[in-house]
């Protein structure tokens, strides 16, 4: 007797949901990043009208001044959505965790100068607040956004922001042997330090920007594109004897902005592209923040690395060679 | 007439962007349906770009992980940072 094995090749009545084959012209089977982003969010039907702000609605585009014909363009080219994110953090958590582990066992921090380790109590660890405030603003857009393209990447930002902000004070307590007084330090070193109350004073006047795109070019273009680079890659020298356990304990953030400079500058010329409108708009948004953050950065890079502000024009200079490079008049 | 290289992939989300990236890099590729599996022919060569994936998936691919998902091929292989190449030329 012979036993025949066929199959049956079943084609399925439709490949993915229906307002994802109206998105891409044609029922066939999307990615996860598809169907977890297009059209996701509400639009229309909205229960209750928000009181606080009676003139807008829940999701309302008109919460900020540029204006898209569709916010589902602006995709994220890391095509990021609730598990592609997780993985890709994990295994970059993970780096990061055996290279605390690698400093701790052997007492790289610790063993370095009493110069070196006040440099970083003093340049690093007050950085944590303006991770947290950068958190906020990255949350804030989350909420005021429009479109779950743009608005899930920025919760997803706020997240890393909230995980830099937990580093950096991972690495006062390698310092302080857990005890959390360098924490203490930076905090006053952060509300009194004269090298840092102009960073002090972008990240709160961002803090009241009510335009969530305008928001978002502050944040991505002028605290993520001058200051950050500033402390995480122009300061080194500062930290001296330490600075190589400093660059194992940062790499995450400079691996960080690298991959997500990719989404956020992807968003901005796509913004930018839409209109003369917006290219207006986002431009002068883009130079405002870019001069302050520069502004800011000065003294910074005064007090860590004796150069009159040398690093933080450099860096204010790469920033607006990459906003250039996105299509803005700057 | 020429001999076929083919590539069979497992029909995933993981091969989807594969198989796209193949039916767009190689002209007159013959695509086979199965259970679970596309078998993909073409005449003489056949040719999956890293550049084609990458843009697809939206990370940075190595020719190497097609073997996750690889079932069977035929031809001789050619494979390289950027291309993973089936054929019968030598």
């Amino acid at each position: 007797m012979t036993v025949q094995i066929k199959t049956i090749d079943l084609a399925p009545k439709r490949h993915t949901f229906g307002h994802i084959a109206r998105r891409l012209g044609e029922d066939k089977p999307a990615s996860r990043y598809q169907e977890a982003t297009f059209d996701i969010q509400a639009t229309t039907n909205f229960h209750y009208k928000p009181l606080w702000e009676p003139e807008y609605w829940t999701y309302d585009t008109r919460k900020t001044a540029v204006v898209m014909q569709d916010w589902y363009k602006p995709l994220d080219p890391r095509q990021y959505y609730y598990a592609a994110y997780n993985i890709a953090r994990a295994n970059m958590n993970q780096a990061a965790e055996r290279n605390f582990a690698f400093v701790e066992e052997r007492g790289l921090l610790t063993k370095a100068s009493e110069s070196a380790r006040a440099a970083i109590r003093r340049g690093l660890l007050p950085l944590r607040h303006l991770h947290w405030g950068s958190n906020m603003n990255m949350t804030e857009i989350c909420q005021r956004g429009y479109g779950t393209a743009v608005t899930a990447p920025c919760i997803f930002s706020a997240g890393d922001h909230l995980g830099m902000a937990q580093y950096v004070s991972r690495i006062g307590l390698q310092l302080d042997n857990q005890t959390g007084a360098t924490l203490d330090e930076a905090k006053q070193t952060w509300l009194n330090d004269a090298a840092w109350q102009e960073t002090r004073r972008l990240i709160e006047d961002t803090f009241v920007e009510r335009d969530w795109f305008h928001l978002y070019v502050a944040q991505t273009l002028g605290v993520n594109g001058v200051l950050l680079p500033l402390i995480y890659k122009s300061a080194e020298p500062a930290w001296g004897d330490a600075g190589l356990p400093v660059a194992l304990l940062t790499e995450f953030m400079n691996d960080w902005r690298a991959e997500e400079g990719r989404w956020s500058d992807a968003v901005i010329k796509i913004v930018a592209a839409e209109s003369e409108e917006n290219k207006a708009l986002v431009s002068g948004w883009a130079k405002h923040w870019i001069g302050r953050a520069t502004e800011a950065a000065k003294p910074l890079s005064a007090a860590l690395l004796n150069d009159g502000g040398a690093a933080a024009v450099a860096a204010g200079e790469a920033a607006l060679k990459k906003a250039a490079s996105l299509g803005l008049a700057v | 007439m020429a001999q076929i290289a083919s590539i069979t992939l497992v029909h995933t989300d993981e091969a989807r962007p594969i198989i796209e990236a193949i039916m767009a890099d190689n002209p007159g590729v013959r695509v086979l349906n199965m259970p679970g599996a596309v078998k993909l022919d073409c005449d003489g060569t056949i040719t999956v770009k890293r550049a084609s994936v990458e843009e697809r998936i939206g990370r940075s691919w190595d020719p190497q992980e097609i073997q996750l998902v690889l079932v069977s091929m035929a031809g001789n292989l050619d494979e390289d940072d950027d291309h993973f190449t089936l054929s019968w030329r030598h």
